[in-house]
C-alpha cells in the first residue's frame, strides 16, 4: 500500500507543489533529447538510405571531434577546422564505400552490419593513433553559462539552447533536402530498393559516399555540441547508447522522428528519474527509455514516424 | 647448401628456444594490466606510465632489485573486467609465471580474488577493490593498502566534520552522494551508511548509470532541488568531468564537493578547468613532482627509456609510481627474509604482509610527501594507520591543502571484518590465525 501511494501519489503531489521545479526538469530533458537526437540522426541517414545499421554512428561522433579538436590544436582556425573536418569525413566515406560497403551490395543486412562494427574498431584505434588518448577541452565560444526565467525559478544552460536551435537548423536542412532535391529523391530510392535504384541508373556508390560525408558532417556538428560539453574525449562514443532508443521510437527512416524521438525520450527519462528513480534505487533512466520506446513498439512496430512494413506474400 | 642452411636456421630456433628460460629466470615477472585505448584511456595512460617508469628507474638505477631486473610486460584491458581476466590468464605464467599483479580494476579484483590465490600471486590493489580483503585471514593474497574504500569515506566525513566545527555539528545535515552505479562505485555505500545513522546526517544517494555517464542532468536536477550541505562524489572517467560541468551549471559551490580519489585526476577537471576552481577530492599520495624520486626518473628518461614527458607528476602518474615502490620495497623486505634475490609469488605475499614503510625508509626512497607511512600485518592487509589527504583544484594544478585525515578505523574494521566473515562462510573458507 506504501509503495503504491510513493508511486502515484507522492510524485504528483510533489509536481503540484513545485510546478517551476517540474518545468526546469522538462526542459532540461527536452535540451538533452535535442543532443541524443543530434546522434540519431546520423543513424536515421545511413539507415534511410542504405537500409544499414550503422554501428560506428558513435565513433564518427568521436573520429569528427578529434580531427576538429586537433587542427585547433595545432594552431588551425577553427572555421578552417571545421572545413578540414568536413573534408576529412568526406574523403572517410569514400573510402569506406571504396573499401568495405562496394563489395557487399546485396549482402544479406546482417553483414553490412557487422561490417560497420568493424569500421568502429578502426575509427577508434585511428583515431587514438593519430590524436592521442587524452581528453581535450573544447571552446569555439559556444555560450556556456546559464540563464534563469520565470523569477529566477527555471535554470536553463545557454550551450543547451545552443544545441537546440543547431540541431533544429540542421533537421531543416535535411528534411528538405530528402524531399525537393534530386539527391534526396535518389537517397530515398536507394533506401527502397538498391537492384531497383541500380536499373534505372541511380548510381549506388555516389549515393553512398554522399550518405556516409552527411552522416559524417552530421556526426561533426554532434561532436562540437557533446566535446564542448564534455571535453573531446574517448568516451564520446557512449552517447551512441542514448540514441537507440530515440531511434526505436522515432522509427529508423524518419529523420523528424529521431527528433521528436528524442524530446520524448530526454523529457520522458528526466522526469522518470527524478521522481521516480528513488523507489527503485535510482538510475533508472539507463532501462526507463527503452522500456518507453517498446511501448512505442508495442502499438507501432515500425516506431512513431517509421514506414510502414508492408511485406507482399 | 639447402640442408647447411635448415641446419643452421634449426640450430637458431633452438638456441634461441633455450635462451628465454635463462633470460626469464633472472627477473621478476610483473604483468602490466593497462587501459591506454578506449573511453578510460585519459585514467589509465598516466597510471601505467608511472607504474612502468618506476620500475624501469629501478632497473636503469640499481639493476633491479637485490640485483634482479623486472621484466614488465602490458596488456591492454580497455578497462573491461572480461578482458582484465583474459589479460590475467594469458600473462600468467609468461617468464616464469608472475610474482605480483596490480588488476587495476575493481570489477578485475573481484574475478581474480580465488584465481589469483590459487595461483600463488599475491594481487595488490592499491585503495580500490573488495574492501573486506583487509582481513587478510580471510583473504592472504590481496592487499589494498594504503586504505580502502571504506576508510576514505570515513575520512571524508570526518573532514565534513572538522569543516563544520565537530562531527556533531553533522546532525540533521544533507549529504548527496553521486556515485557511479558500478562495484567500485557502490562499495562505500555500507560504511556511509552506518557513519549517517551515527552522527545522524541524511545521505540521499544518487546512482549514476553507465549510460548516463556522459549525461548527468538528472542527478544535478536532484542536487539542486535538495541543495545539499555536501555532495560526495564517486565517480570514474568520463562521469567525473561530466559531473563537474553539470554540478558547476546548477551553481553548486565548489569546495563543498567532495571526490574521492578517483574523481581527483587532472583529466577530471580540465575540461571544466576554471569552473571546476575549488573542487576538492581526497587522495593516498602527494601530487606534483617536487620530490627526489623524479631526479632518478629524469636521468632514466634522460637515457632514452620510459615515458617522458608524458603525464609526469600528474596525479595518476604518481598512484602508479607509488603502486610499484610498494611493490618494489616489498620484495626488499622479502629478499632479506628469504636470504635470496630471486623470489617467487609466495615470496612476494610474505613481504607485503610484512610491509613496514616508516618515514625514514620513505625519505631513503626518495618519496617523502609522496607515499604514505604503511605497515601491513598478517590481520590487516589495509595498513595499520588508514588516511587521507584533501587536494584543492586552483584552476590549474592540484595542491594538497590538509594534513593526513585517519579513518574511523573503529567503525570500518568492525564492517571489514563481519564482511570478510561472511565470504568466508559463503565459500567455506577457515580463517587463518595471524598470532
Amino acid at each position: 500500500m506504501e509503495f503504491l501511494s510513493d508511486f502515484f501519489v507522492a510524485p504528483i503531489m510533489e509536481m503540484v507543489d513545485a510546478p517551476e521545479f517540474l518545468a526546469e526538469v522538462i526542459i532540461a530533458g527536452l535540451m538533452s533529447g535535442v543532443m541524443y537526437s543530434l546522434v540519431g540522426l546520423g543513424f536515421v541517414l545511413i539507415f534511410k538510405a542504405s537500409g544499414i545499421f550503422n554501428f560506428a554512428q558513435g565513433v564518427m561522433v568521436l573520429f569528427a571531434a578529434l580531427n576538429f579538436v586537433g587542427l585547433m590544436d595545432s594552431g588551425v582556425h577553427p572555421i578552417i577546422a571545421f572545413i578540414a573536418t568536413v573534408v576529412i569525413m568526406t574523403v572517410l566515406a569514400m573510402a569506406i564505400e571504396r573499401v568495405v560497403l562496394r563489395r557487399l551490395v546485396n549482402q544479406n543486412q546482417l553483414i553490412l552490419f557487422m561490417s560497420t562494427i568493424g569500421i568502429a574498431f578502426f575509427l577508434e584505434g585511428f583515431g587514438e593513433l593519430i590524436w592521442g588518448g587524452n581528453v581535450r577541452p573544447l571552446d569555439i565560444g559556444i555560450p556556456d553559462d546559464v540563464v534563469f526565467i520565470a523569477n529566477g525559478t527555471i535554470l536553463i544552460q545557454e550551450a543547451d539552447l545552443f544545441a537546440g536551435a543547431t540541431a533544429a537548423l540542421l533537421v531543416t536542412i535535411l528534411a528538405l533536402g530528402f524531399r525537393y532535391t534530386a539527391v534526396g529523391r535518389a537517397l530515398r530510392a536507394v533506401a527502397d530498393d538498391h537492384q531497383a535504384a541500380l536499373s534505372i541508373g541511380i548510381p549506388l556508390n555516389n549515393i553512398w559516399v554522399i550518405v556516409w560525408a552527411v552522416a559524417g558532417f552530421v556526426a561533426l556538428v554532434a561532436g562540437i555540441m557533446w566535446g564542448t560539453k564534455l571535453g573531446v574525449q574517448f568516451s564520446i562514443s557512449i552517447v551512441a547508447l542514448k540514441a537507440l532508443p530515440v531511434l526505436i521510437l522515432g522509427g529508423f527512416t524518419s529523420i523528424p522522428g529521431a527528433i521528436i524521438g528524442g524530446l520524448i525520450i530526454g523529457a520522458g527519462e528526466k522526469v522518470a528519474e527524478v521522481y521516480w528513480g528513488s523507489l527503485f534505487g535510482g538510475a533508472i533512466e539507463e532501462w526507463f527509455a527503452y522500456i518507453v520506446a517498446l511501448l512505442f513498439l508495442l502499438f507501432r512496430p515500425q516506431g512513431l514516424f517509421g514506414e510502414k512494413i508492408i511485406d507482399r506474400v | 647448401m639447402i640442408l647447411r642452411t635448415l641446419t643452421l636456421a634449426a640450430t637458431a630456433v633452438a638456441t634461441l628456444a633455450s635462451a628465454v628460460p635463462a633470460m626469464a629466470e633472472g627477473g621478476h615477472f610483473i604483468p602490466v594490466m593497462s587501459y591506454r585505448t578506449g573511453p578510460y584511456a585519459p585514467n589509465g595512460v598516466p597510471f601505467a606510465n608511472g607504474y612502468v617508469d618506476y620500475f624501469e628507474m629501478l632497473n636503469h638505477r640499481d639493476g633491479g632489485v637485490g640485483g634482479v631486473p623486472f621484466i614488465l610486460e602490458e596488456c591492454e584491458t580497455g578497462y573491461k573486467t572480461d578482458r582484465g581476466i583474459e589479460c590475467y590468464d594469458r600473462l600468467k605464467n609468461n617468464n616464469n609465471g608472475a610474482v605480483v599483479l596490480s588488476p587495476w580494476s575493481t570489477g578485475t579484483t573481484y574475478g581474480l580474488i580465488e584465481k589469483a590465490a590459487k595461483d600463488e600471486i599475491p594481487l595488490v590493489t592499491l585503495g580500490y577493490g573488495r574492501t573486506s580483503a583487509a582481513d587478510g585471514r580471510v583473504f592472504p593474497w590481496v592487499f589494498n593498502f594504503p586504505a580502502t574504500y571504506w576508510s576514505q569515506a570515513s575520512s571524508m566525513v570526518r573532514y565534513i566534520g572538522q569543516e563544520m566545527g565537530g562531527l556533531d555539528k553533522l546532525k540533521g545535515k544533507k549529504i548527496s552522494l553521486v556515485h557511479f552505479d558500478h562495484p567500485g562505485g557502490r562499495e562505500p555505500i555500507p560504511t556511509l551508511e552506518l557513519l549517517a545513522e551515527k552522527y545522524g546526517f541524511k545521505m540521499n544517494k544518487l546512482p549514476v548509470a553507465l549510460s548516463s555517464l556522459s549525461e548527468q542532468k538528472s542527478t544535478w536536477l536532484q542536487v539542486r532541488k535538495n541543495r545539499p550541505d555536501y555532495v560526495l562524489f564517486f565517480g570514474w572517467g568520463v562521469m567525473n568531468s561530466t559531473g563537474l560541468k553539470e554540478a558547476a551549471a546548477i551553481r553548486y559551490p565548489m569546495d563543498k564537493m567532495l571526490g574521492w580519489w578517483w574523481s581527483g585526476a587532472e583529466a577530471d577537471v580540465q575540461p571544466s578547468a576554471e569552473a571546476a576552481k575549488g573542487y576538492k577530492a581526497f587522495s593516498m599520495h602527494g601530487a606534483g613532482i617536487e620530490y627526489p624520486v623524479f631526479d632518478s626518473i629524469k636521468e632514466m628518461h634522460a637515457a632514452g627509456k620510459g615515458y617522458e614527458g608524458e603525464a609526469m607528476g600528474d596525479v595518476l602518474y604518481n598512484r602508479g609510481l607509488v603502486n610499484a615502490a610498494y611493490i618494489a620495497e616489498a620484495m626488499v623486505v622479502a629478499q632479506k627474509h628469504f636470504g635470496r634475490a630471486q623470489l617467487t609469488g609466495s615470496d612476494v605475499r610474505w613481504g607485503l604482509e610484512n610491509l613496514d614503510v616508516t618515514k625514514e625508509r620513505i625519505e631513503e626512497l626518495g618519496l617523502t610527501g609522496l607515499m604514505p607511512v604503511t605497515k601491513v600485518t598478517c590481520e590487516n592487509h589495509e595498513g595499520t594507520t588508514p588516511a587521507a589527504l584533501v587536494q584543492q583544484w586552483d584552476g590549474k594544478k592540484w595542491n594538497i591543502i590538509s594534513d593526513w585525515i585517519p579513518a574511523m578505523s573503529d567503525v570500518v574494521r568492525p564492517l571489514v571484518e563481519q564482511d570478510a566473515a561472511l565470504y568466508a562462510k559463503e565459500n567455506n573458507i577457515t580463517p587463518r590465525t595471524c598470532s
